[in-house]
């Protein structure tokens, strides 16, 4: 096969099949059940010291293949729900059993958060305008990672701290309980997650054990604020 | 009134090798002790600062005084709860009422096991005496207690925070579950039946 002609078929194909950007850069939200284990986008130990290679494993390989597994277990006698996308599985949490609304936020909750890493130091900086945006909310990025950790410590119990997008269009710290995330329509406030960090003891007993907060301190420094500063732009169009 | 952080009923390696004395040593010196530091730090100055602690727990709303509280009875009932000569079956009144309300002592292993296994999140798993004097099973998230339940009374108790487990059992609460029953302190429990 010719070149030009392998470069048309591939262009016809990815115009048979349009990705969303969503999608394209690799977010959870569009995949519909049978759900599968997404592989984390480094190797295991890629976060250490942050977080060792040890708790990244069980991380990944067990506690989120556990809720992809339950998950898809839940959807089986669920006809209607099991023709849903993720993101529409949370849309509609509140109208789900609890066993989907728990197990589809630990799919996508877990999903989203591996994306939210890399290698120590090389997370960069919020670009520009998100930095901006961060000011204004927060009075400064110092300002920011206080209140973030300060929700994070606050949490009582397994959960989720979010650095979110709110309907709006401000930025918000917000935390949400167990598997629950502020995509839910059990939220409040809802909105567009730019970032999270697990608050579950699971996420940080082997390192850190009771010291949540030196966790969170910790944590700032395998944050990928590339990555986080492109769910900006998207979420507000820039 | 100041409360305080009562000592652990045995050694830190009384329960091995079911639960390791590292586990303990978090448990009750860090976690528990915390609990008891911030509920006397928020409690100054407040409507709640010379009540004892059950009265605190019935009294407090939702929030930081309340969950530390609640927090402080819980891990002392379940450390109770525990014992190096713990295991093996009850006997005699309590025996009969697990009976009574589950069909078997072994049915009642199963639902119990099975009730802590499914509590999402943390949480704890209760024996308790209703209000009828029957025997059940229920399920608590973070600081909830069955106190707090009108004519509810806890006979026992599972820790099924990450932290009770974690270093021992890593993810596989199950496993924890399963070795929980032999440590279990019957004759404790059998007290609190009344």
């Amino acid at each position: 096969m010719s070149i030009s002609l392998q470069r048309i078929l591939i262009l016809l194909l990815l115009g048979l099949a349009p990705l969303t950007s969503v999608q394209a850069q690799g977010e959870p939200g569009g995949e519909t059940h049978p759900f599968s284990l997404p592989d984390l986008p480094y190797a295991y130990d890629a976060l250490a010291p942050v977080i060792d290679a040890e708790t990244m494993e069980i991380h990944h390989a067990r506690h989120h293949q556990g809720y992809v597994d339950k998950l898809n277990a839940a959807l089986e006698d669920l006809p209607e729900a099991r023709e849903m996308s993720l993101e529409a599985l949370l849309e509609h949490a509140s109208t789900l059993p609890a066993a989907v609304r728990n197990n589809a936020g630990g799919h996508w909750n877990h999903s989203f958060f591996w994306r939210s890493m890399t290698a120590p130091g090389e997370g960069g900086a919020p670009d520009r305008d998100l930095h901006r945006a961060l000011e204004e909310a927060f009075g400064s990025l110092e300002g920011f990672r206080d209140a973030f950790e300060t929700a994070g410590l606050d949490r009582f119990g397994s959960g989720w701290v979010w650095l979110i997008v709110e309907e709006d269009g401000d930025l918000a710290v917000t935390t949400t309980p167990n598997q629950d995330n502020p995509r839910m329509d059990v939220a409040d406030p809802r909105g567009t997650p730019l970032l999270g960090n697990d608050l579950w003891e699971h996420a940080y007993y082997l390192n850190y054990r009771n010291a949540r907060g030196a966790y969170l301190q910790a944590w700032w420094e395998v944050v990928d604020w590339e990555r986080v500063s492109r769910r900006f732009a998207e979420a507000t169009d820039r | 009134m100041t409360h305080e952080l009562p000592p652990l009923p045995y050694d830190k390696n009384a329960l091995e090798p079911h639960i390791s004395a590292e586990t303990l040593e978090y448990h009750h010196d860090k976690h528990h002790a915390t609990y008891v530091a911030n509920l006397n730090k928020l409690i100054q100055d407040t409507q709640f600062a010379d009540l004892p602690l059950e009265e605190i727990i019935r009294k407090a709303p939702a929030g930081g005084i309340f969950n530390n509280a609640a927090q402080v009875w819980n891990h002392t009932f379940y450390f109770n709860c525990m014992s190096p000569d713990g295991g093996g079956e009850p006997s005699g009144a309590l025996a009969q009422a697990i009976q009574q309300a589950f069909g078997s002592f072994e049915a009642f292993k199963e639902k119990f096991a099975a009730s802590g296994a499914g509590n999402f999140g943390s949480g704890w798993t209760w024996l308790v005496k209703n209000a009828g004097g029957q025997l059940e099973i229920v399920n608590t998230s973070n600081a909830e207690t069955p106190l707090t339940f009108s004519r509810m009374t806890p006979l026992l108790t599972m820790d099924v925070w990450e932290h009770a487990y974690y270093i021992d059992y890593r993810n596989a609460r199950p496993k924890y579950i399963e070795n929980f029953f032999n440590v279990v302190n019957w004759d404790f429990v059998a007290r609190n039946m009344g």
